[in-house]
């Protein structure tokens, strides 16, 4: 039991991690709170990834004399491209927040559902709308 | 990991390839081009899309003539490098794809012009682009790390689209969309990484091979329920649909039309792809009885999807719901896992998004011409725009799944698919449905033709003279009507390749 919690701690890490951004996404109000937790979520799978790249006694996958066991570089390529896109999800996020603001004056999930159930359907003022692309 | 000649230089050999890289470029020139003038973006995302539509039309005949076409990245050879393969099977799909995001675009000159602010134009017509491409990458790739990666583009530059609507509820809707969105493409690359953990690939066709041997490992069913959850998601299948209505409702009417058509689609074809290509029928149907629980949640999602729709008094959200409900009609003929059964869901495919694309379309011309979305304010439209009103008439028919039309073909084949497959109990659920389906596209049928004048109409310029729609919108309207019709009629073209796609699946 004690070898399954301390021997895979990565795994338990990632698993915390992930619960804990999973959680925030869906159960807190504050826009930028939620995506604070997509990036933990995200990060956690980042961590599952490169902890099964690990061989265990290897080395930095670079070829040369000694040679011997080298850890796989692959997961690490991926989560190249999984940490690109999950910054360009948070850019986008937040360039849409900085818009939710202008517009609604707040970025409380919960004030901004009574603000569209009280009021129909309203145009972004021009002017605000124009200052980001 | 030779460079020849004949994969690197002849345009032959690239078209795979080059059905990405084309609306990929013009995604990036659409900005600094559009510096000349404001149209010029319109002109490339045509020329693009019209140029990948031909390429994807000479891959599937290539592949109707040829079998399998594949295009190794780099020279690469799979399954180390990524690998783009079109069948049977995604090269239906993606000339389906092609032709309605070029249909779309012909016909969203006037549309965009309107509902775009001026200087966003440019900007617009590029996440546009990067979206086609996307959708396209997602058909084509046989890689499935390169499939979530594609999964991601289509999504951002999604995200950037539905955020221009006009109203200030599509920056919520977008928000909302992203959250989910990412949830979803989360689970599926943790599905992925398991898969990884259990083969030691990413290559489509090397895991197919590879899988079999280690099916009751709890890693791959892990991975399998990873997929299958976060896939749902993004094709929102009835309970995890929430993100689709304000979606679809409040982001600019060729977006709607666009998004309607082609991504949720194309995300039920990735599905199908996984648990058929990457998994094997033996294992949905056996090992993990995914197929069962597939059928419950379809016909749920068929009967809520039309039942909400039912009550909808703004008509984009009412084919929004409707959108729902017919996602479930691909599935159910995914998870019944006949021939015949697949052949419906994969016809499907193409008929809903000709439907589907056709209505928002006509949805889109009336908004541009009167601002209307509410079904009510559209009474006396039959006589003021007649041409945008047949096509939406021939639509509405279709999704009811009249005779001579496309959606009587698809719900044919599920039906006799069904029934097929002993599961008879099925066919009610198709039929109340239908008459659900009956009801709401009637209710706008009744107030466009057979009441008077609404208030809003009255205080429009020229009330009582026929109004229609710019040109370019109601030809592109009236030809997809016109393909919702020959398709219903003459429809052994599609349902031929449909049926080799489906045996394709099926392993036989």
């Amino acid at each position: 039991m004690i070898e399954i919690i301390l021997g895979k701690y990565n795994y338990w890490i990632y698993i915390a991690l992930m619960m804990i951004g999973f959680y925030a996404m869906i159960a807190k109000e504050n826009l930028v709170k939620k995506i604070l937790g997509m990036n933990i979520f995200q990060t956690g799978v980042i961590l599952l990834y490169v902890s099964i790249s690990k061989v265990s006694g290897g080395t930095v996958p670079i070829i040369w004399d000694k040679g011997g066991p080298y850890d796989n570089p692959l997961p690490h390529v991926l989560m190249l491209t999984a940490i690109v896109v999950s910054v360009s999800t948070t850019a986008v996020a937040l360039a849409l927040i900085v818009r939710i603001y202008k517009s609604y004056g707040t970025i409380e999930d919960d004030q901004i559902v009574v603000i569209n159930s009280h009021d129909g359907d309203k145009e972004i003022p021009s002017e605000k709308a124009s200052t980001i692309i | 990991m030779s460079f020849g000649p004949t994969t690197f230089i002849s345009a032959a050999g690239s078209t795979p390839v080059l059905v990405i890289v084309i609306p990929l470029l013009a995604a990036m020139l659409a900005p600094i081009v559009s510096r000349i003038h404001r149209s010029v973006g319109w002109y490339l995302a045509t020329t693009a899309t019209f140029i990948a539509f031909l390429l994807s039309l000479s891959l599937l005949y290539t592949v109707i003539d040829g079998g399998t076409v594949s295009y190794r990245m780099g020279s690469w050879a799979p399954p180390m490098g990524i690998e783009y393969v079109v069948s049977y099977f995604n090269g239906f799909v993606l000339a389906v794809i092609a032709f309605i995001s070029f249909i779309i675009t012909l016909y969203g000159k006037k549309s965009v012009e309107q509902e775009i602010p001026e200087q966003k134009i440019p900007f617009f017509y590029s996440a546009y682009l990067l979206f086609i491409a996307g959708i396209m990458g997602i058909v084509i790739t046989g890689d499935i790390f390169n499939l979530y990666v594609f999964v991601e583009i289509t999504a951002l530059s999604g995200y950037a689209l539905i955020a221009m609507g006009k109203d200030r509820k599509a920056l919520m809707a977008s928000y909302n969309y992203l959250i989910l969105g990412t949830i979803g493409a989360t689970f599926l690359v943790l599905g992925i990484g398991y898969l990884y953990i259990a083969t030691g690939t990413l290559n489509m066709n090397d895991l197919m091979q590879r899988l079999p041997e280690i099916y009751d490992s709890t890693t791959v069913i892990t991975a399998f329920a990873f997929i299958m959850v976060g896939l749902c998601l993004k094709l929102a299948l009835f309970p995890l649909h929430i993100w689709l209505p304000n979606v679809y409702t409040y982001s600019p009417s060729i977006v709607s039309a666009l998004m309607a058509a082609t991504s949720t689609k194309v995300m039920a074809f990735v599905l199908l792809r996984i648990m058929f290509t990457v998994f094997t029928p033996e294992f949905v149907l056996e090992v993990v009885p995914v197929t069962k629980i597939l059928i419950v949640m379809s016909c749920v999602a068929i009967i809520m999807g039309s039942l909400i729709a039912l009550g909808q008094t703004n008509i984009k959200r009412m084919l929004a719901y409707s959108s729902i409900g017919q996602i479930g009609y691909i599935t159910l003929g995914a998870a019944i896992a006949t021939e015949t059964a697949m052949t419906g869901s994969l016809i499907h495919i193409l008929n809903h998004a000709l439907m589907k694309g056709m209505l928002f379309m006509v949805v889109g011309a009336v908004v541009y011409k009167t601002g209307i979305v509410n079904i009510k304010d559209m009474e006396g439209l039959g006589k003021r725009m007649p041409w945008t009103m047949a096509a939406f008439t021939i639509g509405a028919m279709s999704m009811i799944g009249f005779p001579f039309t496309v959606g009587f073909i698809s719900k044919w084949y599920l039906a006799t698919g069904a029934i097929g497959a002993g599961m008879w109990y099925l066919v009610p659920v198709l039929l109340v449905s239908s008459i659900m389906t009956a009801f709401y596209f009637w209710r706008v049928v009744e107030s466009v033709y057979f009441k008077g004048r609404s208030a809003r109409i009255d205080t429009l310029k020229s009330p009582h003279h026929s109004d229609e729609a710019p040109f370019g919108m109601v030809v592109t309207t009236l030809f997809l009507a016109g393909l919702c019709i020959y398709f219903g009629l003459w429809a052994s073209g599609p349902v031929e390749v449909a049926k080799n796609a489906a045996a394709f699946l099926l392993g036989s």
